[in-house]
């Protein structure tokens, strides 16, 4: 794996609906086997970014190549090409509601490859062997948890075996323990695929397990880059802010969390 | 340019009307290109045909029951039931089998179609199949459009067989008539051309059904609130598409035949 090359270059990105300006001027190379982390405050563009990667969002000027394509530029066609090689794991997970974990997995092989049935039986046994939900194979959406249907959503994006993986707000909305769960599976799936990543969040505990490097995003620009050590010790107070937050929500967890001192420490950690 | 010189409301009924039209262009286009979704084109037969086939046909029984009923106390005293058979057949077959039950398909299939990718599209399903190069357009528009096209025509026919059983159940109230001379009767009223012409246009009321739902759907804002709306919307303009196709469907029979 050549870790010196570009595999994704936004340039001049900026991106408005109506009169509000949501991207004003955004920079951003990421290396071959990187995982960048995006910090911001809600609304500032974070998800808008990873949309115009690919292709959700179509940007009003600047450049968004994508393993040298310039995503804006391409066709119908050439978007769906790229795509196939672009994982976009969803906040919610966006799992198909009429179709059972196992048909979910299964949609994206049987519409976009020549695999036969048993081969695509295999890789879905497989990839829900990595995230740790074998058992749910058979279950439909509506019978999942927060945190498994996210899982569930990793699976069907992995699937593919993808260059890149988009994470939006992977996090959100989970508790400490199944945050930390999602985290490391991050950087298991990061480990495992050799995967290039872009994980937009808010949360404090998932930057700092998955990050190789940190953005943080702030009216409509990038302001901050570095390693999460780096940025905590930030003289901006912006980005202090973040790590602020997390020391108190941490604290608070803790002082309401009844469960044993082991669980306890571990959340700590 | 129609922003300047229209009124807000007469600009979204064009805009409306445009969305529609190119969404229903991009069904042309992508309908022969693979993948073709034959599994879930069944499934969606299932879903519009069987389950709508009680619906369906009750409102037919009672719509030719109570047709026939209206018109015995009004030919009574003129000695002409014999006629009902006839009347209750040709108004039907030619009118009120196809845009009754046009209209009740609207409301439950295009009401359906329209929450279902309306909530799909809140739920960021359909971006999810986007990103997955999938093309949800090629694997749930063209399939609902598919059915709805084939399937409500079918449920159209179904009607009218039971609301024609529901006039000929009302007759024996008053008169002792054979099923068989009711229906040959009804028959004996209606040429090929009575036929075919209300049955073409039931196609359209199909197509038009699927793809406006779709369209409503598909196209939803975020928010939940957005699938009500999209819902709602889908019964009021295919509604009134149904009764707008049949206006036309009528003037064209009457100038072909």
């Amino acid at each position: 794996m050549d870790r010196t090359e570009t595999v994704i270059d936004i340039e001049h990105l900026k991106k408005s609906f109506g009169r509000n300006i949501i991207l004003k001027d955004i920079n951003l190379k990421i290396n071959r086997g990187e995982t960048i982390v995006t910090l911001g405050k809600s609304g500032t563009g974070k998800s808008v970014t990873l949309k115009c990667i690919v292709g959700l969002i179509k940007p009003d000027s600047g450049s968004v190549k994508v393993l040298g394509k310039n995503i804006p530029e391409l066709s119908y066609e050439g978007l769906q090409y790229m795509r196939k090689k672009i994982g976009f794991v969803f906040q919610s997970g966006a799992l198909y509601d009429s179709m059972s974990v196992r048909e979910n997995l299964q949609f994206p092989l049987i519409r976009n490859t020549d695999l036969n049935k048993e081969d695509i039986d295999k890789k879905v046994e497989e990839v829900l062997k990595d995230v740790g939900l074998s058992q749910a194979i058979d279950k439909m959406p509506s019978e999942l948890s927060g945190g498994m249907k996210k899982r569930i959503g990793v699976a069907r994006t992995i699937i593919m075996n993808p260059e890149i993986m988009l994470w939006d707000e992977p996090t959100t909305g989970l508790d400490p323990e199944t945050t930390r769960d999602i985290s490391h599976l991050i950087v298991r799936m990061q480990r495992k695929y050799k995967v290039t990543s872009i994980v937009v969040t808010h949360d404090m505990i998932c930057a700092k397990i998955v990050a190789n490097r940190i953005v943080v995003l702030k009216d409509g620009t990038y302001t901050e880059s570095g390693t999460y050590d780096e940025l905590e010790r930030s003289d901006d107070e912006f980005v202090r802010s973040f790590f602020e937050e997390v020391k108190e929500d941490e604290n608070s967890s803790l002082s309401n969390y009844t469960g044993s001192d082991a669980a306890k420490k571990s959340i700590k950690k | 340019m129609l922003k300047n010189f229209l009124p807000g409301s007469v600009r979204d009924i064009f805009l409306e009307t445009w969305g529609i039209f190119d969404f229903s262009m991009r069904f042309f286009r992508e309908v022969f290109k693979p993948p073709y979704n034959i599994n879930e084109v069944i499934k969606q037969f299932f879903q519009i045909g069987n389950k709508s086939l009680g619906l369906v046909g009750i409102t037919g029984f009672i719509i030719g029951f109570v047709l026939a009923l209206q018109a015995i106390p009004t030919l009574q005293p003129f000695g002409a039931t014999s006629l009902i058979p006839s009347m209750v057949g040709l108004g039907i077959v030619l009118e009120i089998g196809p845009v009754i039950t046009g209209l009740i398909c609207a409301g439950k299939i295009g009401s359906s179609i329209g929450a279902e990718l309306g909530s799909m599209k809140v739920t960021e399903q359909i971006d999810a199949m986007e990103v997955s190069a999938c093309n949800p357009f090629n694997f749930l528009v063209i399939s609902r459009v598919i059915s709805t096209t084939l399937m409500i025509p079918l449920l159209i026919i179904y009607a009218d067989v039971i609301a024609l059983l529901g006039g000929y159940l009302a007759l024996n109230v008053v008169s002792d008539v054979s099923i068989g001379l009711y229906f040959s009767q009804v028959f004996d009223a209606l040429s090929i051309g009575d036929i075919i012409g209300p049955t073409i246009k039931t196609f359209f009321f199909g197509f038009t059904i699927g793809i406006v739902g779709c369209y409503k759907g598909y196209n939803a804002d975020k928010g939940t609130e957005s699938v009500g709306v999209a819902a709602n919307s889908s019964v009021v303009i295919s509604s009134l598409m149904v009764i707008i196709w049949d206006m036309i469907a009528v003037q064209i029979t009457n100038i072909i035949l």
